[in-house]
């Protein structure tokens, strides 16, 4: 699964405070537990707390999310509860409780094992997932700008093909792909993942999308009687418009590569290379040799997935403030 | 956009220049990176291998056209065939299961007014943040008999269950799909759901609406765009399915090299060395891909109001 399928409408996205009489429940951050300026006004309406749910109707819905909640965090328990284990641990005793514990001195195995090549697939993924969201975002950003603030011929015919290759599997494309590249002697290099990354036909439709609403044509006429030369308006003015879209693409665009396996696994066989998904399945592959590789599987999957938890709740935090209003319009 | 009626030439022309250095990067690496690829694997999927050597042995190779047997060939396979099968029937179940399950976690917390929706939207989305290999390792050892304490306690309780079955396996499969993407779907869905306006839901109540009347006849219809979106993303991710399945692949003989037509493709191209006919196979995926998708589009596009994009 790839696509971010969301995008942000001009309101909203990225200054959810900033204007709280939209017409719209107001949006804030999660933390804060009422919603105070939507319940007086129901109060108002019914008289006193009458629409509050029944005590009733509250226990089942948190039950329900109870429930729901176990479901979604009991791997990433036993993860926790295991990356603790030694390999014979891992096998010998029950995966739902601690045993022994030795946390930092198994995840210090991990990170030293093999010359600490450990390391070097996390900064490898750290370096896909980084620069290739970067320069898929300033892509996306220029193109979706030209599209949305430019009148010219073929226009449509070319937000077309490019809404197009939001549809093609990208699995579909990374077996060619990899035949094209051998041909050309990119294949095994670090190109040939990044240059595929930074090319996101999803983040111009949501560049475009925004750009069309926030970026008004009357300034931009503005700079231009001004003297001001299209590239510059394009850095001074369209991209600081266009920011909370940016920023969007950006996030996206790094989970997508971060989580992305089939193209490493196709493109590149030097294990020097790998990003941290490739090189951990590499170690599940050998562990039936090598038992302690288990042990470092579970650590490392466990150490991979921290800073990614901590980008998700970010993520879902930021999402919330109605980041989804364009694609009503898809 | 800019500029009035009587100047559009020119602006056009003045437009289309500028542009063009605002396009040209993108659209270059479109080119490398989605039509040629689409292209060279049209290309290669009507090329074959043909040995010159006497009786067809040895000596040299060289490329002949092929026509469209390398499609033939793919569509006779019987494992290629049961592949797509197999990720079509899966689709038919996982996505419907997968979509009503954020669904109704999306109503519960908007009907939710406690204090813990922060935790449980945050809990409900973590696993979007697991990738899927990771994802598939980590359920890989929650399904393996041994180090497995569900199976563990499953046995222990009088039931015997295996996960890695030849029965089983798709759905266990599909079990690692939906923990992973459902927090994600239901994200969308809540974002959708703040965008209706809060009047609506005021005037339902004032008329006596219920709260499963308000979800049944007013939040449903009205997130119908952002179901369609997460449906037709799902269906492309489902004829993907490729990394579950690998990575399962060494823990149940259930899982054979073309269980899906991706693991399917990847094995013809670096097991068997075929690359013509993987090509034919990438392309056919593609193929469905696309006339599922814009298939699915046009059948819902039929029934509601259909946006623009843009």
């Amino acid at each position: 699964m790839s696509a971010p399928d969301v995008l942000s409408g001009p309101d909203g996205t990225g200054a959810p405070e900033s204007r709280p009489g939209a017409g719209r429940r107001p949006r804030r951050p999660w933390p804060r537990p009422c919603r105070p300026r939507s319940r007086p006004r129901r109060r108002a309406a019914r008289g006193g707390g009458a629409t509050e749910p029944p005590v009733r109707h509250r226990v089942i819905t948190v039950s329900l999310l109870t429930v729901a909640a176990v479901y979604f965090l009991t791997p990433v328990y036993w993860l926790v509860v295991s990356s603790t284990k030694s390999s014979s641990d891992l096998f010998g005793t029950f995966g739902f409780w601690f045993h022994d514990p030795h946390p930092l001195d198994y995840l210090h195995r991990v990170l030293s094992h093999d010359d600490g090549v450990y390391v070097r697939w996390f900064a490898n993924s750290l370096m896909y997932a980084g620069a290739g969201a970067l320069a898929a975002t300033l892509l996306s950003a220029a193109a979706g700008y030209a599209l949305a603030t430019f009148r010219f011929p073929g226009r449509e015919g070319i937000f077309n093909v490019i809404l197009a290759g939001v549809l093609i599997p990208g699995t579909a494309l990374a077996l060619p792909l990899y035949l094209l590249f051998s041909e050309i002697g990119l294949a095994d290099t670090y190109w040939a993942v990044l240059i595929p990354s930074a090319v996101s036909p999803f983040g111009v439709y949501l560049c475009r999308i925004y750009a069309a609403a926030a970026v008004p044509g009357s300034l931009l006429e503005a700079a231009r009687i001004d003297g001001a030369g299209e590239a510059r308006i394009f850095c001074t003015l369209g991209l600081r418009l266009m920011t909370p879209a940016l920023v969007t693409v950006f996030l996206f665009q790094f989970v997508h590569i971060w989580n992305n396996f089939f193209l490493p696994l196709v493109m590149l066989s030097d294990s020097d290379l790998y990003p941290i998904q490739l090189g951990l399945t590499s170690w599940q592959g050998y562990a039936d040799r090598q038992p302690e590789l288990y042990q470092y599987t579970v650590g490392g999957a466990f150490l991979s997935v921290l800073p990614l938890m901590v980008l998700m709740g970010v993520l879902q935090r930021y999402w919330r403030t109605g980041l989804t209003e364009g694609s009503v319009k898809a | 956009m800019s500029g009035r009626p009587r100047r559009l030439t020119r602006t056009e022309a003045r437009g289309a220049r500028a542009a063009s250095g605002f396009l040209l990067p993108f659209l270059a690496l479109f080119l490398l990176c989605f039509v040629a690829p689409i292209g060279y694997a049209l290309y290669e999927s009507l090329l074959k291998v043909e040995r010159t050597g006497p009786l067809g042995l040895g000596g040299d190779t060289q490329q002949v056209w092929a026509g469209l047997s390398n499609y033939a060939h793919a569509l006779q396979d019987d494992r290629f065939t049961a592949g797509f099968g197999r990720v079509l029937l899966f689709g038919a179940v996982q996505i419907p299961v997968m979509i009503a399950f954020a669904t109704g976690l999306a109503l519960l917390l908007e009907a939710a007014s406690a204090r813990w929706v922060g935790f449980f939207r945050t809990a409900f989305f973590l696993p979007y943040g697991v990738p899927g290999v990771i994802a598939s390792i980590l359920w890989g050892f929650l399904y393996v008999p041994g180090i497995s304490p569900l199976v563990e306690t499953a046995h222990a309780a009088g039931w015997d269950v295996d996960f890695l079955g030849r029965g089983t396996v798709l759905w266990s499969i599909a079990n690692i799909v939906t923990w992973q993407f459902t927090g994600y779907n239901m994200l969308v869905l809540i974002a959708q759901l703040k965008a209706v306006p809060g009047e609506l839901y005021e005037a339902a109540r004032i008329d006596g609406a219920g709260a499963w009347q308000v979800a049944r006849h007013i939040k449903l219809p009205l997130i119908r765009p952002a179901l369609v979106l997460t449906t037709v993303f799902s269906l492309i991710g489902t004829l993907q399915l490729f990394a579950e399945p690998k990575v399962l692949k060494p823990l149940s003989n259930s899982i054979d090299s073309g269980y899906t037509p991706n693991l399917a493709a990847y094995n013809e191209a670096f097991t068997s060395n075929n690359q013509h006919i993987a090509a034919a196979e990438a392309v056919l995926l593609a193929l469905v891909a696309c006339v599922l998708s814009f298939g699915f589009l046009r059948l819902v596009g039929q029934r509601g109001k259909d946006g623009e994009p843009g």
